[in-house]
């Protein structure tokens, strides 16, 4: 049997910046149990976009200092190599008279909060990205510090400085089941139980699974999400490509790679991660049309993840009321990946009792049952 | 010397590189290749994956046919996008 102070279930990106955020506030009693390895849910598949431009005051300002936490990452963490981070900013394109309003309204409440992204015109946006298709473009909006970084890096460089800190990772170690013994939670894993006073769930799609273990009903889904990445080829394009008409995101990594990804409205909720040819096919298509150069991009590789998807598309954050102790960092919904340095600082602190640094009411769960649902216009 | 050999031909990874991670605790091929590219190249890992596994096999005395390979993703060999939309239906 092994004691803690706090357990953490789920070693994606969302649970190891939590780990380090603890353990740097001084709590280091902490296990973090993973059923695969580091970064083998939604964070290992995701495209590792951030972006600070959103359409509510609450997420404008969570990816604002989530993006300055991650310029600075390699730094505070002691991580020589770096996490890849390139901020050649979003361009997110308006297709629709209704959308260009839109985000003329965004851009209002960005700029009230510091972040200088600005209205860019179909021409204005092709020297932004020469070789952009700007058929029925009506404009786009922009913001040269948006940008991506490797996914995997970040979680690493996350696990070592916990690990570094006292932190006890476990890989390969499923949650089995868990039993409340008054303030005492046991975690059942094919190792031996832990036990400790705090547990939180970080299981991405599997939360709700975690949740059903203390009767808890979390509305978390799982939805699929399909990705490619082509060949390396010379550095072409600049930002990430984010269209919400067409429901797809291109981007160039450092590598030299292009990594795109599509939403489709028809997707099924469940656990599916296997690849499709219709995708493959339906990427080709959109991404061809709109950025015309890659015709001649090998695809190497296509595979899919799960985004956490919540009712109203944010994430659930904080402390259970009717279960003092279980905490949950889930729910992200496809942008859990920019926020996580955020999230990780949010719960410690949550976790420690200290007032936050910004306000997490809005993403408590029991929005859901007050119906007081957190509307953000600005998502895929 | 013997350590410059490259093991990763298409992502220019050396075999030091690889043992300094496995002594460092990544194990399998999977976390290997998430924090190399290992595998992630035009091949796909067939030429590199094999390498890897004999090198984690010498390091943690697991049999080779013990060790799990990555999972296989399509496209089984690259494919142009553009060949790829030309076959696509067409849509707004
Ligand atoms: C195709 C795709 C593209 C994306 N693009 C972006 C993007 O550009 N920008 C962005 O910000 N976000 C993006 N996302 C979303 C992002 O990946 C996630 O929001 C983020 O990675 C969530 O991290 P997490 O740690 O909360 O969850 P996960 O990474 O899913 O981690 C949860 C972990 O819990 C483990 N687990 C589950 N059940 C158990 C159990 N019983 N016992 C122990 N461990 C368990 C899993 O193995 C997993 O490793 C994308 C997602 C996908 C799928
Ligand atoms: S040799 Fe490693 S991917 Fe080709």
């Amino acid at each position: 049997m092994l004691n803690f102070d706090v357990l953490i279930i789920g070693g994606g990106v969302t649970g190891c910046s939590i780990a380090y955020h603890l353990a740097k506030s001084g709590c280091t009693r902490v296990a973090l149990l993973e059923k695969g390895y580091l970064t083998s849910g939604a964070t290992g598949r995701c495209g590792a976009g951030f972006r600070q431009q959103w359409g509510t005051r609450t997420n404008c300002l969570l990816a604002k200092h989530a993006v300055a936490k991650l310029e600075q990452l390699a730094e505070e963490l002691d991580y020589p190599g770096g996490v890849e981070i390139k901020q050649e900013g979003y361009l997110i394109l308006a297709y629709t008279p209704k959308m260009e309003a839109q985000f003329k309204k965004n851009l209002a409440l960005q700029k009230s909060l510091g972040i200088g992204a600005r209205w860019v015109t179909p021409r204005e946006a092709r020297e932004i990205v020469p070789f952009l298709n700007t058929g029925g473009l009506l404009g786009a909006t922009f913001y040269e510090k948006d940008g991506h970084a490797n996914p995997f890096k970040v979680t690493d460089a996350y696990a070592r400085a916990a690990r570094r800190l006292g932190v006890e990772i476990h890989t390969y170690t499923p949650v089995q089941d868990i039993r409340l013994d008054g303030g005492i939670k046991t975690v059942v894993t094919p190792a031996g139980d832990f036990r400790a006073p705090v547990l939180v769930d970080a299981a991405g799609g599997h939360a709700a699974g975690i949740g059903r273990l203390v009767g808890l009903d979390l509305p978390v889904q799982a939805e699929r999400h399909q990705i490619l990445v082509t060949e390396p080829v010379e550095p072409a394009l600049g930002p990430m490509v984010m269209c919400f008409y067409h429901n797809i995101y291109c981007q160039q990594s450092p590598h030299g790679s292009f990594i795109m990804g599509l939403g489709d409205p028809n997707e099924p909720r469940g656990y599916n991660t296997g690849s499709s040819w219709q995708f493959l096919m339906q990427m080709a298509e959109k991404a061809v049309r709109l950025l015309p150069v890659l015709k001649n991009a090998r695809v190497v590789r296509q595979w899919a993840g799960v985004y956490d998807m919540s009712p109203d598309r944010q994430p659930v954050l904080g402390e259970v009321p009717e279960l003092p102790g279980f905490y949950v960092a889930a729910g992200f919904s496809g942008h859990g990946f920019m926020i996580a340095p955020m999230t990780g600082q949010l719960m410690a602190e949550c976790i420690l009792g200290k007032p936050t640094s910004l306000p997490i009411d809005m993403f408590s769960l029991s929005r859901f049952s007050t119906g007081e649902l957190f509307i953000e216009p600005s998502v895929v | 010397m013997a350590d410059q050999i490259i093991i990763c031909r298409c992502e220019d990874v050396t075999k030091e590189e690889i043992q300094k991670l496995i002594a460092d605790g990544a194990h399998t091929l999977d976390e290997i290749k998430r924090l190399t590219r290992c595998g992630m190249g035009p091949c796909q890992g067939r030429t590199c994956q094999p390498l890897i596994a004999r090198e984690v096999a010498a390091a943690t005395g697991q049999k080779m046919a013990e060790i799990k390979l990555p999972t296989f993703r399509p496209p089984v060999i690259p494919l142009k996008l553009g060949a790829l939309a030309g076959g696509g239906e067409k849509d707004a």
